[in-house]
């Protein structure tokens, strides 16, 4: 994996997310308890041998940069390759500048992508959640003499499932995609897509030269889509659990779906480990008057009060008397004595004052704002 | 080579011989303690939060964990450009070269590691004590006091002066008499193994004890006695807060035990001076449906399905349903299957308890208090039975 080149598109449609995404990137959209949601496809790039790894940062990226430094958590600070941040092209900080797609960044950056020496990139988003070994899917690609391989989770109609904002690929008996279907609303299932994409490097610089000298700007339904037709398009399955979090139900559902053992079990171990920055935090700490039920918490924690169902990102406090039902609590939460919370999101360094009583609806979920003062 | 101010030496290459399979393969520092640190995380932590990014660390006995664990010193930000951690294990020279005899032996023996620093002062710390201290504050006093030696100590009762090695004092805190371990103590003022010397003064005090034959080399016993006749200007700093030598199983559980408590004397969750580690990567623990936890730290990859009260659960331990484990450590990666039931015990590192398994309840009344211990990579076979204060290997 050596020859492969990763690049995280960060050009995601964040809009659905509302509050959480305010003042930080899809990517930097804290999950799990301990994570952003850059941290997983970064993983899965690193646990499958991937030692170059470039990453277009579209806007509001002190988060990102933040959380990543030098990439030595993902073991990617190296003295050759290792970890790229690649800035939004320099006229989009201007005012009344127009953002015109995603191939206009991965164009600003084409001496990185020349320079770079694999002869094949894997291009992938961090919005959808899973844990792979692309060694897999690379196999695939070269078995099947594939042009281009997307990654795809076939997703069977459930009901109260659905995904927003996904592209649904029809795939043949042969594997060969034939149609791609880049949604902009709801679609009940399907062959879903992961936003990732296997090519030899060469065939990128083509595309993207070839879009731009056609004003095109959208790497997805330009680059990829117009030439479904022409080239060899291949879809590879891929049959661990994913999650696609874009709307603030899919985070709140993604989140909820790691009290499964055998989704934390998928998500977490099954092909390697997910890497995060550290954070020194001591161990979460149950008091005396503690009441815990499938919850999952993260260090730095102290819990006086009752929790079900809920995730507790690192140093989350629940004082005495306090009940925590079905939520998501960020980092350096503190829920109040006494206080009541049931189907709320609570963003990063959320205080809930004592006897408070804050209460979502199930199908709703209240997302309370980082750093509010309730 | 970079001048500082001061060198902090830690002596990290003790047996801890009273921990019994718990150092049959790693030095005392190497000991896993409070959920996700191992002993010489508190000293390391101390050094950076005091500002020393100078440091030595003496190994000797069963070195390998510790050397892997401190490596180039990244988590406690002493992987640095000038000074940062250096491992100082005993080596060979052109004429000879020994094992450290004791603990001034050590540093005589890296005495030319200290010198490439140029230092003024040197801390001799120990590796394998429990607690949090401003080592710059006690600098500040050593140099404020004009003394050649600062020894920090602590109040212990008196009943347990014969432990320690005691300081008598005047009243500027200047110690006049220095009795170890004594039946009859005068003080009850304790020597915590820290050290800070002006450096000259030491060096001179080291060569001197290196050429007396009879001298078994070590600070309490020789160098600092030595010191004193020869009248040297030795300080006692107070210190005041949880410190814990942890030298036997049974202060081990203790200690850790010490963390259970509502407000614990030793606050983990200080942001201002935080305990740092190697942290392992994996994700938060989970506590499932039916499990019942309380009293308890526990540290990421968890997974709890039976009941926890009063345990410390190192990183990755699984509990399985029907399980109780009370009044316990459990270190890192222990498998506790279905209804096992596990109490005043520690189980070491990625060991076994099979489904059903009996650890520390059954036994005679003598020994009611006596901690169990299942050492590293054990393995219990579903429906073991392990007496009260037994130990397997």
């Amino acid at each position: 994996m050596k020859d492969v080149l990763g690049i995280i598109n960060l050009h995601e449609n964040e809009e659905l997310l509302k509050e959480l995404t305010r003042q930080r990137p899809l990517a930097a959209v804290p999950f799990g308890g301990r994570y952003r949601l850059i941290d997983f496809v970064l993983s899965n790039m690193v646990n499958s041998g991937i030692t170059n790894v470039g990453i277009l940062v579209k806007h509001k990226y002190r988060s990102i940069m933040d959380h990543l430094r030098s990439g030595k958590e993902w073991d990617l600070a190296r003295k050759r390759d290792g970890l790229f941040v690649l800035p939004p092209p320099d006229h989009t900080h201007y005012a009344n500048s127009i953002y015109k797609g995603d191939l206009e960044h991965f164009h600003t950056h084409i001496d990185f992508l020349q320079r770079s020496s694999q002869g094949f990139v894997i291009i992938a988003g961090s919005h959808t959640v899973y844990n792979t070994d692309y060694r897999e899917a690379l196999r695939y690609h070269q078995e099947k003499q594939a042009d281009i391989t997307i990654m795809y989770k076939t997703e069977p109609p459930a009901p109260g499932k659905q995904f927003s904002l996904a592209t649904a690929l029809t795939v043949g008996g042969d594997g060969r995609v034939t149609d791609i279907n880049v949604s902009t609303g709801r679609i009940a299932g399907g062959d879903i897509s992961l936003e990732t994409f296997i090519m030899r490097k060469e065939l990128l610089l083509q595309i993207i030269e070839d879009c731009i000298a056609r004003g095109e700007y959208d790497f997805v339904k330009e680059g990829i889509v117009k030439r479904l037709g022409r080239l060899r398009i291949f879809g590879c399955p891929f049959a661990g659990y994913m999650a696609k979090i874009n709307t603030v139900p899919a985070y709140f559902q993604a989140n909820m779906d790691l009290l499964r053992p055998e989704v934390w079990q998928d998500l977490f171990l099954k092909s390697g480990q997910v890497y995060t920055k550290v954070k020194d935090e001591p161990p979460a700490n149950y008091r005396d008057q503690a009441a815990v039920s499938n919850v999952l918490v993260a260090n730095g924690c102290v819990i006086e009060g009752r929790v079900e169902n809920s995730l507790l990102f690192r140093s989350v406090k629940v004082h005495r008397g306090a009940y925590v039902n079905n939520c998501v609590i960020m980092q350096k939460g503190e829920i109040g004595p006494n206080a009541v919370l049931e189907n709320v999101i609570c963003d990063k360094d959320v205080k809930i004052s004592a006897a408070k009583r804050m209460i979502g609806d199930k199908n709703y979920v209240m997302v309370i704002e980082k750093g509010m003062i309730v | 080579m970079a001048h500082k101010e001061c060198v902090a030496m830690i002596l990290a290459g003790g047996q801890g011989s009273r921990l019994g399979v718990l150092t049959r393969m790693v030095a005392k520092p190497a000991v896993p303690f409070g959920a996700k640190y191992r002993l010489i995380d508190f000293t390391l932590s101390n050094c950076h939060n005091s500002g020393f990014d100078t440091v030595g660390v003496l190994t000797q006995y069963q070195p390998f964990a510790l050397h892997s664990y401190i490596g180039i010193g990244s988590p406690w930000d002493l992987d640095r450009n000038t000074g940062g951690v250096h491992i100082l294990p005993p080596f060979v020279r052109s004429k000879g070269g020994e094992w450290y005899q004791g603990t001034a032996n050590a540093i005589h023996q890296n005495a030319a590691f200290i010198e490439q620093f140029a230092p003024a002062y040197v801390a001799v710390l120990s590796g394998d004590h429990i607690y949090k201290m401003d080592y710059a504050k006690m600098l500040a006093f050593h140099k404020q006091t004009g003394a050649d030696a600062t020894i920090a100590v602590i109040e212990v009762p008196w009943r347990e002066t014969s432990r320690f090695g005691i300081m008598s004092i005047d009243e500027e805190a200047r110690i006049t008499e220095f009795a170890e371990k004594p039946k009859q103590a005068k003080s009850n003022l304790a020597s915590m193994g820290v050290y800070i010397f002006t450096w000259e003064v030491l060096r001179d005090f080291l060569d001197k004890d290196e050429k007396d034959r009879s001298s078994s080399h070590d600070f309490g016993k020789n160098v600092i006695p030595a010191m004193l006749a020869a009248g040297r200007r030795m300080m006692a700093y107070a210190f005041a807060g949880y410190w814990r030598d942890v030298g036997t199983v049974e202060s081990l559980w203790e200690a850790n035990m010490d963390l259970l408590s509502d407000r614990p004397e030793l606050d983990l969750y200080d942001p201002n001076w935080r305990i740092y580690s190697i942290n392992p990567t994996q994700p938060p623990h989970f506590v499932a449906t039916g499990a019942k936890v309380k009293r308890l730290i526990a540290s990421v990859g968890c997974r709890i399905f039976g009941e926890v009260d009063n345990a410390v659960l190192f990183p990755g331990v699984y509990v399985g349903p029907g399980a109780v484990v009370k009044d316990s450590v459990v270190m890192h990666d222990a498998y506790i299957g279905k209804g096992a039931a596990i109490e005043r015990a520690i189980v070491g590192p990625e060991s076994v308890v099979g489904d059903g398994s009996q650890v520390g309840l059954a036994g005679e009344p003598a020994t009611a208090k006596a901690i169990t211990v299942i050492g590293d990579r054990s393995c219990l076979t579903a429906g073991s039975m392990v007496p009260r204060g037994a130990t397997v290997e």
